[in-house]
């Protein structure tokens, strides 16, 4: 067989001479795995023998490098015997040396460390939270007292982008999740001839519930993410850092305009998305034989302006809530588009989150306090 | 005494020591390079001058002033007096050419708009850039960027003026423009300039002062004029590095 044709091996042979290593066979990318006899040695050859070396391209010096690697003495010349085309390439790969701390050590994970890392990542996100929301308050108390600035254009294309420019999503959705709930609620009502009370189980759902919640989640996806892949490019561009050493605070700057454009926007939108919500179920019941005369006499009899501003007053919260999320994770980002990513994600996630948490503690201080 | 003194400095990421007790000075109107291999941490130490990252241990000191251990108003005083460049121009995208010079302005002097957007124009015209003052980041060049990001780190005429790599990914006759800015800079204004870089032509023709960071042992290899290091350096790597990779 020629070289051409046969296997790629290493053969550590123990000679008068020392150790040698014999290379024979055509090493390249395509051909079959190295075969690798006389063991595996601890000890770098004292010479090469390579007459029954075919061609070869990087599998070779990789190879050689790898073994290098594995022995303990690091710093070993490079014996005699490598032909001059291996022996440049590998000196080459040798020019500077392995900084081995540098390396990312892959410990094996147990249950109990991946555990342990879990408690430990999930204590630094609640401490980055609490850090992020304090900042925050501090910027708005520097805002309040006239000693922060940002750039009201900035602030009024922000206001445009969380306000008029959601109107159109927040329409559909909300007049389908009114159109739903007409639909659904007309199924068992009927059944007990109390349809017109789909106006009732309509009216109350949006203004206490649907309306807020939806929109709010409507608006994690759209601005919470914008927010956060916008200030994740910009950290990941080093816009960030140009702000600081010019003396500007990021949190002035940059978060204190999405924030109040938001927290401002999202009782107006809760508002829209109640009104269309409405007006789908009213639709709804229309089709199913209730005129829309007096589905609106129904409705006025079961909302009040009590009921009807907890869904305007929660929305406060839920869009503190989303900024937060959204330019945390965007001011946290690293300095690679994958970073941006990752960030849009978890700023999406964790604003859904919070919003169903902060739903259901507004739930239960409702019921507490019977409204 | 110094304009910027530097004292035992380490820089870490985490367990991971990049370089370990750093010691130089930088008087006034020097132009110090930062220099060393790819990846020996120049970027890192120019971001612990600047504060934008915190030292694992050491300080860093503006005339005698330690500004490592500094309250947040006495270091924002600091950094005041700094003009930054990044290596990758790092303008903000959402703003023109001029509008990206024009905000610090706005920010720190009472100018009106209107001489607010001259100062803009002239900082724009000294590289090389009139004209584009209403174009965006993304609709210009990675070089012309890269001037932009000089023009605004110019824009409050800074004692200390930063430059990370500046003359990386530019042609050669902006390359040699930039050098010359550079020193107009240091002559007219009286800025000291600290620039991180490893062309060789820059070094030569724009340092008077210098540090070599050494990737294998981690720490200073020399400090000093780099033409003198060139051809004196008791060091052979930096010798080598400053000829290009012939030994002298």
């Amino acid at each position: 067989m020629s070289n051409e044709d046969s296997s790629p091996t290493a053969s550590w042979r123990q000679e008068e001479g020392g150790l040698v290593l014999v290379l024979s066979g055509r090493w390249h990318r395509g051909s079959r795995p190295v075969n690798e006899e006389g063991g595996r040695q601890t000890k770098w050859p004292d010479s090469f023998e390579t007459s029954e070396l075919g061609e070869f391209d990087s599998t070779l010096p990789a190879y050689l490098l790898g073994r290098l690697r594995e022995i303990e003495q690091r710093e070993s010349q490079l014996a005699a015997g490598l032909p001059e085309n291996l022996q440049a390439l590998m000196e080459l790969a040798l020019g500077v040396p392995e900084q081995s701390d540098a390396k990312v050590s892959e410990e094996a994970a147990t249950g109990l460390s991946s555990l342990g890392k879990a408690t430990t990542h999930a204590w630094e996100a609640v401490g980055s939270v609490v850090e992020f929301t304090g900042q925050t308050v501090l910027s708005f108390g520097r805002f309040v007292t006239g000693r922060s600035s940002f750039r009201s254009r900035d602030f009024w294309l922000i206001l445009q982008g969380c306000g008029v420019q959601a109107l159109p999503i927040v329409a559909l959705i909300s007049l389908l999740i009114g159109m739903i709930l007409a639909f659904v609620g007309n199924i068992q009502l009927a059944n007990f001839g109390a349809d017109l009370y789909v106006a009732d189980l309509v009216g109350l759902a949006m203004v206490r519930e649907m309306g807020a919640v939806m929109t709010a989640i409507i608006m994690s996806g759209r601005t919470g993410a914008a927010f956060a892949a916008s200030l994740g490019s910009m950290s990941a561009n080093q816009e960030i850092d140009a702000l600081r050493t010019f003396g500007f605070n990021p949190f002035d700057f940059l978060v204190l305009p999405r924030l109040l454009a938001l927290v401002l926007m999202m009782p107006l939108l809760t508002i829209f998305s109640n009104i269309i919500g409405i007006f789908g179920g009213m639709l709804v019941a229309w089709t199913l034989h209730t005129p829309p005369e007096l589905f609106y006499a129904e409705l006025l009899t079961a909302i009040n302006p009590t009921n009807s501003s907890l869904g305007v007053f929660k929305s406060v919260f839920f869009g503190a809530a989303i900024a937060v999320s959204g330019c945390l994770q965007g001011m946290k980002a690293g300095n690679s588009s994958v970073a941006v990513g990752d960030a849009t994600t978890r700023s999406v996630v964790a604003s859904i989150t919070s919003i169903v948490v902060l739903d259901s503690m507004f739930a239960i201080a409702f019921t507490i306090l019977d409204i | 005494m110094a304009k910027v003194s530097v004292r035992d400095l380490t820089m870490a990421f985490g367990s991971y020591v990049v370089m370990r007790d750093l010691n130089f000075d930088i008087s006034e109107r020097d132009i110090f390079v930062i220099m060393g291999g790819s990846g020996c941490g120049k970027s890192t130490l120019l971001r612990h001058l600047i504060g934008l990252k915190e030292p694992a241990s050491g300080r860093v000191l503006y005339d005698g002033e330690d500004f490592t251990s500094a309250e947040p108003d006495q270091r924002e005083r600091f950094i005041r007096r700094f003009g930054v460049m990044y290596q990758s121009g790092a303008l903000w995208t959402s703003l023109t050419l001029a509008e990206n010079i024009a905000l610090p302005i706005e920010q720190h002097t009472e100018l009106p708009a209107k001489d607010v957007r001259e100062l803009a124009v002239y900082k724009l015209a000294l590289v090389g850039l009139s004209g584009y003052e209403d174009y965006y980041p993304a609709q210009v060049s990675g070089g012309m960027n890269k001037r932009a990001g000089i023009a605004r780190a110019m824009a409050l005429d800074p004692d200390i003026l930063f430059l990370d790599e500046p003359s990386a990914g530019l042609d050669p006759l902006s390359s040699r423009r930039l050098d010359e800015l550079i020193l107009q800079l240091r002559d007219t204004l009286g800025s000291t300039v600290v620039v991180v870089t490893h062309e060789l032509a820059s070094i030569f023709a724009i340092a008077n002062n210098s540090i070599f960071l050494n990737t294998v042992t981690r720490t200073q290899s020399a400090t000093g004029d780099p033409k003198w290091l060139r051809d004196h350096s008791d060091n052979s790597m930096v010798r080598e590095f400053l000829n290009r990779g012939a030994t002298p």
